[in-house]
């Protein structure tokens, strides 16, 4: 069955063509100066994602099995009844018939479906099987959610150690807030760390979150699994091809939701190894010295791009929003004891603060320095990183 | 409605004058304990919270009618959605079919009134103060809750004053629904008129008592899930804090569980409806009574097995999956049973197409395409490419409103004469029935396709390649917003008013039941004594 379903592919391809030349029609000026993302979503693409694995290749399988499926026995059932709206009407001089039950249909049309069902069940077991088993991995990779942006971590295989953060374009943020963004093919799904992982590898993915349930969701892979603070879940793929491939996160996060996407670039083993230990090289090289003891100004500027982190909710001028507190002339900021402020940046205060404690000693102290010595706050107070060292549990 | 507003109105074949006392002014809603009453006032606010809902629903479509943050910022867009949901579920959709319960199942079953005549109005009055409180969290500091309809922690848990209010308001509405079914159930099963056995009882009681039992399986389910996300926010527990050692699925299950019988409980009085409408307009009785009644028991059994088919990317264990996915699509038997029992009561009938028979045809044809995408996302490893993207909101907006609304029209309009006595202008009707349905699927088919393409919901922006689908979705919404602004003013107000051509007393020559042997307007008072009932019981005699 699964075998004539792709053969009638062409023909859904047709219907969707279809589809797009009528809303092409309507369709923006802004949006026509858009292309196809490879990827990524294509211009009014109306089908699943090229799948670049086994799974998603199942997935889509499944999917043209179960839409032609159902296409039939929507035709079949609706034939029917259109055929009784046109021939059995009043106007065409149509007499009730007498008849209201018969046991034998009722029961024809419960064990029918029955099986059509156990049909379709059979080979999707199978997918679901292969899709939850995530031994034997390759490479292992945390996925950490944050509100909003998604933290990745090496764990296991090629390339153990590393870690980053993969933040949206800033630029793209802001062109949302305008209201205008320009009109480019990553829009909203551009990052400045991408996931790199090799080809041909089985990569499992381990999430977890930081402070509420993110999803971790790249449609060319076939994977979308919650990422849930206090719990790790796991999935995984084998990509068939190298290239980048897009994705966002698929779980109402708060008010950013819609900007944390997610961008995996697969590389061949060789270009992979080159990437690895590239990164291990930079990041060893970026590693702050914990005992280094900062100079205000230097401190001022670090603090001053931490603080990014901190302006989306307390605004860039510290002065918060409602229930969002301001920093701005307040006490604890300008208490010279910064024992308070330190641990409110580590552990947060639950529900509205978050915990900042996956930010480094250095840039802990820099961003509390800053907000000591920004807008009214002129204390002249420095943090150093081994305050902040002493501070963390 | 102006069977009750002329206190002078006399129709034939009444009990007399003293059928149409009734008190005046404010006390005669505000005291209300008459069914009919409380029913009219049931379905005025579920249709007040329809256009409220409406509203912010366009406004999500007016922001996402191209790309760029150009209405409403991200949190905002957030409270939208959030509260989108919730008045559209709790506000408008539960209490409309309360309402018809409370119309027509006294009417049905040939007793005087519901069984518990000032709970009911208790339970309708406790409405009024949690839809402001709802509505009104707008206006508190940080906003409306935006943590979704489905409050999922531990985001609630970073939410506002609001999030308290939306709790309270949520447990208000669940008491009083809690209350509808009692009353509806004691009602069903204590005051049928003499020979109406269960077996004779019209489709429209079944699936209202079925539907009752399910909500007070599920709504204190509900409760329990909010207060303990109440408990979590301001006194100290950690249910479904992780810091404290809680687990945010849990409360995904515990929602569920009641989410997924809820799903039924809108959309079994919507079967009910149907099941009145098209054989009454085939002229035909409806085909396989029996296996009717044994299939709407089915899904409400099935629907306690099957929730956590919401939960497949959370990370269940392979088993949780299948079992889940297996229950899911089990649950297609007993709808298909349904649906082709309507059919065969077309079948061979001598079919017109008034107004109700338009909306009950429409709703078999869209809602069904809605079961078909239902049935495609119980499949676990399709719904793991479809789950949280615009694919399940076409395939809910399908079902609740090609299905349960598209079915109130048809009642609407099939018993509006009876409550009213006028007829609707049969013109408006058609015109309602075709912009509705036209611009539903402008709005929503295209959701399909940005849903398979992968476009998340409860996205404020996005990726400019899905620009086009969501310019023809929000020219769509707002068509089908203008079409609801028109059924009210147009075919509810001139027949609250009275204006409009005398409605008979059967108005449809195929309808059968009780609600027909009474005068049109209904009389204030029916049934004062039990009807002495043929043998099929929907008819008096002597």
């Amino acid at each position: 069955m699964m075998k004539t379903m792709n053969s009638l592919r062409p023909v859904w391809h047709k219907a969707g063509q279809l589809c797009l030349a009528v809303s092409v029609s309507l369709g923006s000026g802004a949006a026509m100066a858009v292309g196809n993302l490879k990827g990524g979503p294509a211009v009014n693409q109306v089908d699943l994602h090229h799948p670049v694995t086994q799974i998603a290749m199942d997935q889509r399988t499944l999917h043209y099995g179960m839409l032609y499926t159902c296409l039939a026995i929507f035709i079949a059932v609706f034939g029917v009844m259109f055929y009784s709206i046109f021939k059995h009407r009043r106007s065409k001089g149509a007499k009730p018939a007498n008849f209201h039950e018969s046991t034998t249909v009722e029961i024809l049309w419960t064990i029918v479906p029955f099986f059509i069902v156990i049909a379709m069940a059979l080979p999707a077991t199978k997918v679901v099987v292969a899709m939850k088993d995530t031994s034997a991995a390759d490479l292992t990779i945390k996925a950490t959610g944050y509100q909003w942006k998604w933290g990745y971590d090496y764990l296991k295989g090629e390339g153990e150690g590393i870690g980053f953060i993969s933040t949206l374009d800033a630029g793209q943020r802001e062109a949302s807030d305008s209201g205008k963004p320009p009109p480019v093919d990553d829009y909203l799904l551009k990052v400045d760390n991408p996931l790199v992982v090799p080809v041909d590898k089985k990569i499992r993915i381990i999430t977890t979150a930081n402070d509420v349930i993110h999803a971790f969701m790249v449609p060319a892979f076939g994977i979308k699994q919650d990422a849930l603070p206090g719990f790790v879940r796991d999935t995984w793929f084998r990509a068939t091809e190298t290239g980048d491939f897009y994705g966002q996160c698929a779980e109402l996060c708060g008010k950013e939701h819609a900007y944390m996407p997610i961008h995996v670039k697969v590389l061949s083993a060789a270009d992979y190894t080159a990437w690895a230990e590239a990164k291990k090289k930079e990041l060893a090289a970026k590693a702050d010295d914990p005992n280094k003891v900062w100079a205000l100004p230097d401190l001022m500027a670090r603090g001053q791009k931490v603080y990014s982190n901190c302006a989306t909710c307390h605004g860039a001028n510290g002065k918060g929003a409602g229930p969002v507190k301001p920093l701005d002339g307040s006490p604890v900021v300008l208490d010279a004891d910064h024992a308070r402020q330190v641990a409110t940046v580590l552990n947060g205060i639950p529900p509205g603060m978050p915990s900042w404690k996956q930010l480094s000693d250095t840039d802990i102290a820099a961003v509390v320095t800053y907000t000591k010595n920004s807008w009214s706050n002129r204390t002249g107070q420095l943090v150093q990183p081994k305050d902040v060292a002493a501070l963390r549990k | 409605m102006s069977a009750v507003l002329d206190p002078h109105g006399h129709v034939a074949g009444d009990h007399g004058d003293h059928a149409h006392d009734h008190p005046h002014g404010l006390r005669r809603w505000l005291f209300a304990t008459n069914h009919k009453d409380i029913g009219t006032l049931y379905l005025l606010f579920s249709f007040t919270m329809l256009m409220i809902g409406g509203m912010l629903a366009l406004l999500i479509r007016a922001e996402l009618f191209q790309p760029g943050l150009q209405i409403v910022n991200p949190q905002l867009f957030n409270q939208l959605t959030t509260m989108h949901g919730l008045i559209m579920v709790f506000g408008a959709i539960m209490p409309a079919f309360v309402g018809f319960a409370n119309w027509m199942i006294p009417l049905q079953i040939g007793a005087g009134d519901m069984a518990f005549a000032r709970m009911n109005n208790f339970s309708f009055w406790l409405m009024i103060p949690a839809a402001i409180m709802l509505v009104g969290s707008f206006f508190m500091p940080g906003g409306a809750p935006a943590a979704g309809w489905t409050l999922y922690a531990p985001l609630t848990l970073q939410m506002g004053p609001s999030m308290d209010a939306g709790i309270f308001a949520m447990h208000i509405l669940g008491a009083s629904s809690i209350m509808g079914s009692i009353n509806i159930i004691v009602t069903i099963l204590n005051m049928r008129a003499p020979g109406m056995t269960l077996m004779k009882m019209p489709m429209f009681c079944w699936t209202w008592l079925i539907t009752a039992y399910l909500l007070i399986a599920v709504m204190p389910v509900l409760a329990g899930a909010i207060t303990m996300t109440l408990t979590d926010r301001h006194f100290g527990t950690s249910f479904f804090n992780p810091a404290g050692g809680g687990d945010p699925i849990m409360y995904q299950h515990i929602f569920w569980f009641f989410g997924h019988p809820d799903v039924y409980i809108m959309i079994l009085p919507a079967f009910g409806i149907v099941s009145h409408v098209v054989p009454a307009f085939a002229r035909k009785r409806l085909f396989g009574y029996t296996s009717m009644v044994y299939a709407t028991a089915s899904i409400a059994i099935l629907s306690f097995i099957v929730w956590a088919h919401h939960m497949y990317a959370t990370g269940m264990p392979v088993t949780g999956q299948l079992f889940f996915m297996y229950a899911t699509m089990l649950i297609s038997v007993p709808t298909g049973v349904k649906v082709f029992n309507w059919i065969a009561t077309m079948w061979k009938g001598s079919i017109t197409f008034e107004t109700p028979m338009l909306f009950a045809v429409g709703f078999i044809f869209v809602f069904t395409m809605g079961g078909f995408t239902g049935l495609i996302l119980s499949m676990a490893p399709i719904d793991i490419q479809l789950q949280d993207t615009y694919y399940v909101v076409a395939h809910f907006h399908y079902v609740l409103v090609a299905g349960s609304l598209y079915a109130m029209f048809a009642g609407v309009y099939f018993w509006l004469p009876k409550w009213t006595g006028v007829m609707y202008s049969e013109a408006y009707g058609k015109f309602h029935f075709w912009g509705s349905l036209i611009t539903f699927n402008v709005t929503f088919f295209p959701m399909h396709f940005l849903g398979l393409a992968g476009m998340p919901r409860r996205y404020a922006d996005y990726p400019m390649q899905f620009t086009d689908f969501n310019m023809i979705a929000s020219i769509g919404a707002f068509g089908f917003g203008l079409m609801q602004v028109f059924f009210f003013l147009f075919v509810v107000l001139p027949c609250m008013r009275g204006k409009g051509e005398p409605a008979p007393q059967r108005p449809w020559d195929g309808a059968e039941g009780l609600e027909w042997e009474v005068a049109s307007p209904a009389p204030f008072h029916t049934f004062e004594t039990p009807p002495k009932l043929n043998l099929a019981a929907n008819k008096i005699v002597g």
